[in-house]
């Protein structure tokens, strides 16, 4: 039972096109600072571009104020984006309503973080799981309950547990209820926020591995948003590091651990405290904290706290420079290497 | 080398509606003066309780048994008051929030003053000098302006240095941290850590780290102590737990890490779920997910010195085994060297 | 895990948690059992006609006859506090029921969508809210004029902003749940989401609310009913009985006395019931 990890990656070049398609997103919300000063804006997502391909899983990674939620929010048409477009499966669906909506609602399902609120705790877990199913009137009653019983199985539930209520689970199973909840009207794409970070250790390997296992016996996309570099390095084909709004670095997951061309990249992969006491890990070399989304920094969002910032930097918003198989990046100082012959 | 905290056959029971739940289990531990001692466990292993238990703030739902020695003294039989004057003084404590651990009403220097105050007669004018001072300490820049800034204006990880800071006003001599750093990014947990381990040598605190993260634990700590399901199984210098564990719960914690840099097959996963503390397994809690279960597991295996740092409770062990016949030595624990 | 003073560990359980509150609710339903089949049951319980007047057996005190004495004018006690009761209690629940059909639809839906529409419907709410009780029922009834059904309408809309704010609250917190978003992703309509989860999870609260609100109710319809703005003669009324039987207190204190505690039963019974609810609903519910 292997895990996947990078290599043969169904990547951008795949027949019939990738499965979703962001361009340009941003969305900004209206942030009250003072009674008489005008609204601020709260710039969440600024500018992301992102692909995903049919069966491929794609870690979208960052710490608090990156955006990765609001995305992953404006991926599943929880909000409405502010700008840009998100084409999934040929079709723009940023703005869309009604049966388109419904349809897109059916295609692609959400997976949360927490295992206590994301079940409604006076449903039974047989009616959680069918929600999805109910709303669209597919099927008989019977067929339902049927799947229920199938989808129960397929996340390694026991079937005696459909009648139970979210309180007589752990946090495990409820998370696994939340994903036989997301399979429930066979999505092409799942988007995961965070689904692990609130269990216990030896519960997430459970859980990543069902994942994987899901991922590849139904050809399932995934979209994994995470804090955490370490979790997402078992389970995805290829990763996407945020910051303030912004992705800095794009690129099979292989490449991007092996060799991060960002700072930032940098820097969260040296952050990680290594469960190896010969391998100290030095904090990196940051400055400060995480700047507040209301007014970003002017330039390449990142330069206030970057260790190699050049003047540069202030001014002028890096763009991507390709390193190659697929491995982009934002920043100047790493395109500045690339053009140098080592 | 005396131990600053001697733990001895603790028990602690909730009662909760009709039921009893056992939290934490016969646990004997010894921490050494000055060293960084890791409780490691998940949740529902009985590690916070423990920490709760010993600074007196359980609910009084709890019923604690046995002894509890804080230099030399048995903190168990003490009244809510004589507790109070250790809290905050001799021992202090560090929690998982920073969001909720500070006053909003309050500037964040004053909160440190004010445990100043608390507990040794100082002016205003003192407590105000020196709580810039351990604000500085902690890495707070431009201490003495932002002495009378609101909680609500610092980020997570300031907040926590402030809450640190609080808890090492009085220079105590041990300081709780139950998960400090699990509520903040990746960036800044790593900052803050390096903080604790600065201030272990500057300030000489002896620090009991609570945590679920190995990560943290083999960054920070000198030693660890493994819990499960309110029994501790495991006690050994941070490199021999990594580098070789004994006890079966220990070493499936580890392989099921993912961890950075070493991409493997599947993550190995631990089968089963743990236990129910109302109705506990009647002697190795962790038997009925262990690999290596056998007949005898169904006693309690006792603490036993595999070699002179190394204690494991498990019936796999030759130590153990001897120790219940009654030959060699029950190990309270080993008392580790003093980090660095 | 964060330390909270009751750290409990987190490991589920199969036992549904027995609750101390049981007793409780259980004394409390038994009273208002009890108490509302002597309502339903006036006239068959009551052993004399309540407005039967017999001059010869006035101001007597307790007898077989008159378990609970006759008043001024030889009616029968008893009686009279059986049928009065069963007045008072039906304008006191009849209100606050009321104030809830009306008052927990507005609460939903001002708390689900927010915006305009939370302050279109809030404003004018919070505006009843701020006046007191009693005064704006006395003003209601001197625009209108007095009676049961007055009374019970005036009650209600009292109440109404109450229990619309205090649903508010909960739809505000069980909106911010996860399962909420999942509910909308997984192609729920917003009627569904706020008939199958919202309500469900956010009427707790209300409940209890709405249960300590009767035992108010009554007091005030007893108030009103005291001052003659409620039941008007010859409808009997607590209220009523308590403002005639001022009069004889010295010399027939049973008079005053058994409406007096039939009202402090009443209310008792609804605050057990109340509290009990609390106990029970919250726990399992949303404010886990």
């Amino acid at each position: 039972m292997n895990a996947v990890v990078a290599a043969a990656t169904p990547g951008a070049s795949s027949p019939g096109g990738p499965l979703l398609q962001v361009e340009g997103l941003v969305k900004r919300f209206p942030v009250r600072s003072g009674l008489w000063r005008r609204a601020a804006q709260l710039h969440a997502v600024e500018g992301v571009d992102l692909e995903v391909a049919p069966g491929e899983v794609l870690a979208v990674v960052g710490e608090s104020g990156s955006g990765k939620t609001t995305l992953a929010r404006c991926i599943l048409r929880l909000l409405d984006p502010t700008a840009g477009r998100i084409v999934f499966d040929g079709v723009d669906v940023a703005g869309v309503r009604g049966r388109d909506l419904e349809r897109f609602r059916q295609r692609v399902q959400p997976v949360f973080q927490d295992p206590f609120s994301s079940l409604d705790p006076r449903w039974t877990v047989e009616r959680s799981v069918r929600e999805a199913l109910d709303a669209h009137a597919v099927g008989t009653d019977e067929e339902r309950a049927a799947r229920v019983v199938h989808l129960l199985d397929r996340v390694g539930l026991s079937p005696s547990l459909a009648g139970r209520r979210p309180h007589e689970l752990s946090g495990g199973q409820r998370q696994r209820v939340g994903i036989a909840a997301a399979l429930a009207p066979a999505p092409d794409l799942i988007v995961a926020d965070e689904p692990v970070s609130a269990l216990d250790v030896s519960v997430q390997a459970q859980v990543l591995n069902l994942l994987s296992e899901l991922q590849r016996d139904l050809g399932l996309a995934i979209v994994f948003v995470a804090h955490d570099l370490s979790v997402v390095e078992h389970i995805s084909h290829r990763v996407a590091v945020m910051y303030l709004g912004r992705i800095v670095e794009t690129g099979p997951t292989g490449a991007v651990f092996r060799d991060p061309r960002h700072p930032y990249t940098q820097a969260l992969l040296e952050a990680i405290p290594l469960p190896d006491p010969s391998r100290p890990s030095r904090p990196p070399d940051l400055v400060g904290e995480i700047p507040s989304p209301i007014s970003p920094p002017s330039g390449c969002r990142f330069h206030p706290r970057c260790p190699v910032a050049i003047a540069r930097c202030t001014d002028d918003d890096p763009e991507m420079t390709d390193f190659g198989g697929g491995h982009v990046a934002a920043c100047h100082v790493a395109r500045a290497r690339l053009d140098r012959p080592a | 080398m005396t131990a600053l905290l001697a733990v001895d056959r603790v028990d602690v029971d909730f009662r909760v509606a009709d039921a009893d739940v056992s939290a934490v289990s016969d646990v004997s531990v010894e921490i050494a003066e000055g060293e960084i001692f890791g409780l490691v466990g998940e949740s529902g292993c009985g590690k916070t309780t423990l920490a709760l238990a010993l600074m007196g703030l359980l609910p009084a739902s709890a019923d604690v048994r046995g002894s509890i020695r804080f230099q030399g003294r048995d903190l168990v039989p003490l009244s809510d008051d004589e507790m109070r004057r250790l809290r905050g003084d001799r021992i202090s404590m560090v929690l998982q929030d920073p969001m909720t651990s500070l006053d909003p009403c309050f500037s964040i220097g004053e909160q440190v003053a004010e445990t100043i105050r608390a507990h040794r007669p100082a002016d205003r004018r003192e407590a105000r000098d020196r709580a810039i001072r351990l604000l500085r300490d902690v890495g707070i820049p431009d201490a003495e302006r932002r002495y009378a800034d609101p909680p609500h204006r610092l980020s997570g990880g300031m907040r926590q240095r402030v809450v640190i800071a609080t808890a090492l006003a009085n220079e105590p001599a041990l300081m709780i941290a139950d998960e400090p750093t699990t509520a903040l990014d990746v960036t800044i947990q790593a900052q803050v850590l390096d903080l604790l381990r600065d201030l272990r040598r500057t300030h000489h605190t002896t620090i009991l780290l609570i945590t679920h993260d190995l990560g943290v634990v083999a960054q920070l700590c000198d030693r660890v102590g493994v819990m499960y399901a309110g029994q501790l199984v495991e006690v050994a210098p941070v490199e021999t737990i990594f580098r070789a564990p004994r006890h079966p719960y220990t070493q499936a914690l580890l392989e099921a890490l993912p961890t950075a840099g070493q991409a493997r097959g599947a993550l190995r996963v631990i089968e089963g779920r743990v236990p129910d503390l109302t109705d506990p397994p009647p002697g190795c809690r962790f038997a009925p997910r262990c690999p290596h279960r056998m007949p005898e597991c169904d006693r309690v295996p006792p603490m036993a010195l595999e070699d002179a740092d190394h204690a494991v409770a498990c019936w796999l062990s030759d130590a153990t085994r001897a120790a219940a016949a009654g030959e060699g030595s029950v190990a309270e624990t080993p008392l580790g060297g003093v980090g660095a | 895990m964060s330390a909270a003073p009751a750290a409990v560990p987190a490991v589920a359980t199969r036992r549904p948690a027995a609750h101390p509150g049981r007793r409780k609710l259980r004394v409390g339903l038994v009273i208002l059992g009890a108490l509302l089949l002597v309502a339903v049951l006036a006239p068959w319980l009551a052993p004399h006609d309540p407005d039967a007047i017999e001059s010869n057996r006035v101001l007597r005190g307790i007898t077989l006859a008159h378990p609970f004495g006759s008043d001024d004018l030889g009616r029968d006690v008893l009686s009279r506090v059986i049928f009065a009761f069963r007045v008072s209690l039906s304008v006191a629940v009849g209100s606050v029921v009321v104030a809830f059909v009306v008052g927990v639809p507005l609460g939903l839906i001002a708390g689900y969508r927010g915006g305009w529409v939370d302050t279109v419907i809030m404003r004018p709410v919070d505006m009843l809210l701020a006046l007191p009780a009693l005064l704006l029922a006395i003003a209601l009834i001197a625009i209108v004029g007095p009676g049961s059904l007055i009374a019970l309408l005036a009650i209600s809309i009292i109440y109404l902003p109450i229990l619309a704010r205090v649903i508010r609250s909960s739809t505000l917190v069980v909106s911010s749940q996860t399962f909420v978003e999942g509910a909308r992703a997984r192609g729920a309509s917003s009627t569904s989401i706020v008939v199958r989860h919202i309500l469900p999870n956010a009427i707790g609260p209300a409940i209890v609310q709405a249960s300590v609100l009767m035992g108010f109710a009554l007091q005030i319809e007893a108030a009103l009913s005291f001052l003659g703005l409620g039941a008007q003669p010859p409808t009997p009324s607590l209220g009523v009985m308590l403002a005639d039987g001022r009069n004889v207190l010295t010399q027939a204190p049973w008079v005053e006395i058994f409406p007096g505690l039939a009202i402090a039963v009443t209310v008792l019974a609804f605050n057990l019931i109340g509290d009990a609810l609390r106990e029970r609903l919250d726990p399992r519910g949303v404010t886990r």
